[in-house]
């Protein structure tokens, strides 16, 4: 062998290959890790070590009856192989003359659903696979219906074990004609069937004999020729901030991975957020300045000018900027176990930048099946909705539909640190750009020096019983007393008028004390010592009535009485109540109750009576200068 | 790049797990490109299992001082003391005490909060499913039932304290990319990738180098000088020789497209049980 020619040659030829990245879903046992396992085997892309393991395998797990089984190529993981099940996505790779491929094989299993969105939001392509003999499923509807939502254009329609029945042409006229129906309202730029058999590699490399009625190409040919670009090098330049270079005084870059357009030196950007312009002076790297770097670059710039820009900001096209605003609405699919609690402080992370946010309003939630919308209070796991969101401060954005990068974005629950959702942006809500804070004279300190005090929410909390009403109100007669100026929020009386809408369920509970965490950052501001007595059981909310108001200002109580106590005092009958079922959600006994972690004080009620209790915390803020 | 920026900018005390290995060095390449002109904000860390090639030591220490790097190497000293090596202990009792041991103490020591490991989703079935950023409970442990989905490049890097992440950034590579990409940056790699002569000794359907005096000859073993190369590289006595005269980047490239054997066939740990590769993520390897 020519070693050097034949090695130009090849490298040459896989500079030229362009990469595909596609996924493949369906229902369970619809055959995609094996049409997987089809591929690379027929690519010949298998060492011999894997397919002697291979072998060895098939006829140990193998459900082909001692025949190679593929898909055991694919399952990796010791539970799924147990169960027969993909749980996860695997990545595979593979090559032909003309591309190269990388799969993401995604769980057909509805629990695993979020999976596939994570499969499918960085593909350009779905297979979606149809057993022949069950036609068109829930699943694969939900399967379209989430690839179209995560910007998916194209699809392969494969109808797949096409050989259990017969090879027929009814059959796979009536798969694809119902799939048609319901697609006709996604929007895929194209959409191609194929009817295949993965266990026979039918149609799945070359075209077979035995459907001599399909016309098609075979889905390799296919994948090899199929147009998916999407030109992101020619939408308006964004370049969101992940690392400000600064090694010493002199050079001060700002690194980042182009999300849309081109840049060039001499060209001018805008900081999306503050509106501050400058022109780019230098594209940097390791191996020498660049003339000019595209969409998907890794990348740092230097400007002419100095300006204040940290990770989180966008760079940007002037005469193209991204939407700057702390409002919009978006699509959202759900991905924890725990239900979304509209209301409930969430860390929003979109690019680079990461903000407290909530949804404003849950619109509706869509019917995969029938793509209808309907009216939710909450999203459970793998349901999709339409929300309006709320943020904390405002962000630079686009619409998904435009730049998948600065579009799509992902919700964190701030306790478990998991990642409970995934949005797609559709549109800015105006009411943001033109709602401003109206800036007045007399301010919070002014209010406060004036009463000789400095405000602050004392924040009880504890079970239905504990004696948060009790000492809150012996306090607030102390503070009285001494001429301070106090007001006190008590749980049953808020519900008697401002939250006289809500009921007891955790996403009414949350909008509860959002609106008395709301109330309570009033009162501070107009510089009193406010008292609320709440059962307020969620660490999330009391976090983020805490985050309303200054630092400082908020003293999270925790009346800490066990619950037997509570039910032996009673004071109401609703424990009595509750155990009758008489009463629904009932904190402590068929709703959770989650301790704070880290209460500046903490009261043991079984340990000395109400008014010593009132009497410490009197003491307790005359020593930290709160009375002045 | 995008990945090792994420990492920087968000935690607070990451480290750069360093093997001396070819996919090392191409993350090492990386990490000094997503940063330059600064150096990566992070130190390198190499678990020395003590039974590496001294070839590999040599190529790490002058490594370190090119780069002008941050550099740790950590040894588990008790397991010395025990007397752990891969030859009376057996391969799995090293790598579990030598290995995963202790890089769970290093990180646990210096208190690491993510560490980059050059882990492709190519090499193994398990791995084909981890994400880019694996999260670890306290116990450095893995559920591959409980990761974070990863959607477009935006990246959950939130943990609670003593919880850690393992960051992946060259998982989708393949090892055909692995060596393209050596290539055509020209990144300086461990001779022992190359082709020439060394004293190997056929143990087990196995060529094994004997690189010091450790290594004991059973009954009927001769050293003999055969023209090798290794295809991967990790502890001299359980690293599998392949005979090769690509002594050269273009030799290896070319031997690499016409190749029909996986890379970790030369890994003795891999055979050793079954499904042992996952077994020992769920345990804190990498």
């Amino acid at each position: 062998m020519n070693a050097p020619t034949d090695l130009q040659k090849f490298l040459a030829a896989q500079e030229k290959k362009s990469l595909l990245r596609f996924l493949t879903c369906g229902s369970v046992d619809d055959g995609k890790s094996t049409l997987i396992g089809r591929l690379l085997y027929d690519t010949k892309l298998l060492f011999e070590d894997t397919l002697a393991s291979l072998e060895k395998d098939s006829k140990k797990f193998g459900t082909t009856g001692g025949d190679i089984d593929f898909a055991l190529l694919v399952d990796g993981l010791e539970a799924e192989r147990e169960q027969g099940i993909t749980i996860d996505v695997a990545y595979r790779f593979f090559a032909t003359d003309k591309r190269k491929f990388i799969v993401a094989d995604t769980p057909g299993h509805e629990q695993y659903t979020r999976n596939m969105a994570t499969g499918a939001s960085n593909s350009d392509l779905a297979v979606i696979l149809i057993d022949a003999r069950k036609g068109v499923l829930t699943q694969t509807r939900r399967h379209a219906y989430i690839a179209s939502l995560l910007g998916i254009r194209h699809v392969v329609l494969a109808v797949n074990k096409i050989d259990l029945m017969d090879y027929s042409q009814a059959v796979f006229d009536r798969v694809v004609s119902d799939f048609h129906q319901f697609s006709a309202r996604l929007n895929f730029a194209s959409q191609v069937a194929i009817p295949l058999s993965a266990r026979f590699g039918i149609n799945v490399i070359e075209k077979s004999k035995e459907t001599p009625w399909y016309t098609g190409p075979s889905l390799l040919s296919h994948l090899e020729v199929v147009d998916v670009d999407t030109a992101l090098a020619d939408t308006a330049f964004r370049l969101p901030v992940q690392w400000v270079n600064r090694p010493d005084l002199d050079f001060r870059g700002f690194s980042g991975t182009i999300a849309g357009g081109r840049i060039k030196p001499g060209q001018p950007i805008a900081v999306a957020k503050s509106g501050r312009t400058s022109t780019v002076t230098r594209i940097v790297t390791m191996d020498g300045d660049k003339a000019e770097a595209v969409a998907g670059d890794a990348i740092t710039l230097t400007l002419a000018d100095e300006v204040d820009i940290s990770r989180g900001d966008v760079l940007s096209d002037p005469q193209a900027r991204p939407v700057v605003s702390d409002q919009f609405a978006a699509h959202l699919l759900w991905m924890a176990d725990e239900e979304l609690l509209p209301g409930r402080q969430y860390l929003l992370k979109l690019g680079t930048a990461t903000v407290p946010a909530q949804v404003s309003g849950l619109k509706h939630k869509i019917d995969v099946n029938t793509l209808d919308s309907h009216a939710a209070r909450t999203l459970a796991l793998n349901e999709v909705g339409y929300a309006n969101f709320s943020l904390a401060q405002p962000l630079a954005f686009d619409a998904y539909r435009d730049n998948r990068d600065t579009g799509g974005f992902i919700l964190i629950d701030r306790f478990t640190n998991a990642t409970v959702g995934a949005g797609m942006i559709d549109f800015s809500l105006m009411r943001a750009t033109n709602v401003h804070w109206q800036a007045v004279d007399v301010d919070k300190q002014a209010r406060a020096a004036m009463k000789g005090q400095k405000p602050v929410v004392l924040w009880f909390t504890g079970l239905s019983g504990s004696g948060k009403s009790t000492i809150a109100n012996l306090v607030e007669k102390a503070l009285a007393g001494q001429g301070k100026h106090t007001y006190l929020l008590d749980g049953d009386n808020v519900r008697h008028g401002l939250n006289r809408d809500l009921g007891f369920t955790d996403a009414d509970r949350v909008e509860n004390i959002r609106r008395v965490g709301e109330a309570a950052r009033l009162f501070v501001d107009a510089g009193l010592i406010v008292l609320t007595a709440f059962i307020s059981p969620f660490r999330s909310e009391r976090r983020m009535a805490r985050e309303l108001v200054g630092e400082g200002e908020f003293l999270e109580v925790f009346v800490d009485t066990p619950i037997e106590v509570c039910m032996r005092r009673d004071p109401k009958g609703l424990y009595e109540k509750a155990k009758a079922g008489k009463i629904k959600n009932f904190t402590g006994i068929d709703s959770p109750y989650e301790a704070p972690e880290q209460a500046d004080l903490i009261l043991k009620t079984v340990e000395s009576s109400p008014e010593a209790q009132a009497e410490s915390i009197v003491k307790y803020l005359r020593d930290k200068g709160y009375l002045g | 790049m995008h990945i090792m920026r994420e990492v920087a900018s968000e935690f607070a005390n990451p480290v750069m797990l360093y093997s001396v290995g070819k996919d090392s060095a191409v993350m090492l390449h990386l990490a000094m490109k997503a940063f330059y002109p600064s150096k990566p904000p992070f130190p390198l860390m190499h678990v020395n299992t003590t039974w590496k090639f001294q070839e590999m030591i040599k190529f790490r220490d002058e490594t370190v001082r090119r780069l002008g790097l941050n550099f740790i190497e950590y040894i588990n000293e008790d397991g010395v003391k025990r007397g752990i090596n891969p030859f009376d202990s057996g391969s799995s009792l090293h790598t579990q005490v030598m290995k995963t041991e202790a890089l769970k103490q290093a990180l646990d020591k210096y208190g690491f909060d993510a560490a980059f490991g050059g882990a492709r989703r190519d090499e193994e079935k398990s791995r084909a499913k981890e994400r880019i950023f694996s999260f670890r409970d306290r116990h450095h442990g893995w559920d591959p039932k409980n990761q974070r989905p990863e959607l477009w490049r935006v990246y959950n890097t939130r943990i609670n304290k003593g919880e850690s992440i393992r960051v992946f950034p060259l998982s989708i590579w393949t090892e055909l990319d692995i060596w393209q990409y050596i290539l055509a940056e020209n990144i300086p790699i461990v001779p022992l990738y190359f082709a020439k002569k060394r004293p190997v000794v056929e143990r087990a359907g196995t060529l094994i180098m004997r690189d010091d005096e450790r290594m004991k000859l059973l009954p009927g073993e001769k050293v003999e000088e055969k023209l090798v190369r290794f295809r991967t590289l990790g502890c001299y006595p359980l690293t599998g020789a392949i005979e090769s005269d690509a002594d050269t980047l273009e030799g290896i490239v070319t031997e690499m497209f016409t190749a029909r054997t996986s890379e970790r066939q030369g890994r003795l740990i891999d055979t050793d049980e079954k499904a042992s590769m996952e077994k020992k993520k769920k345990e804190g390897y990498f």
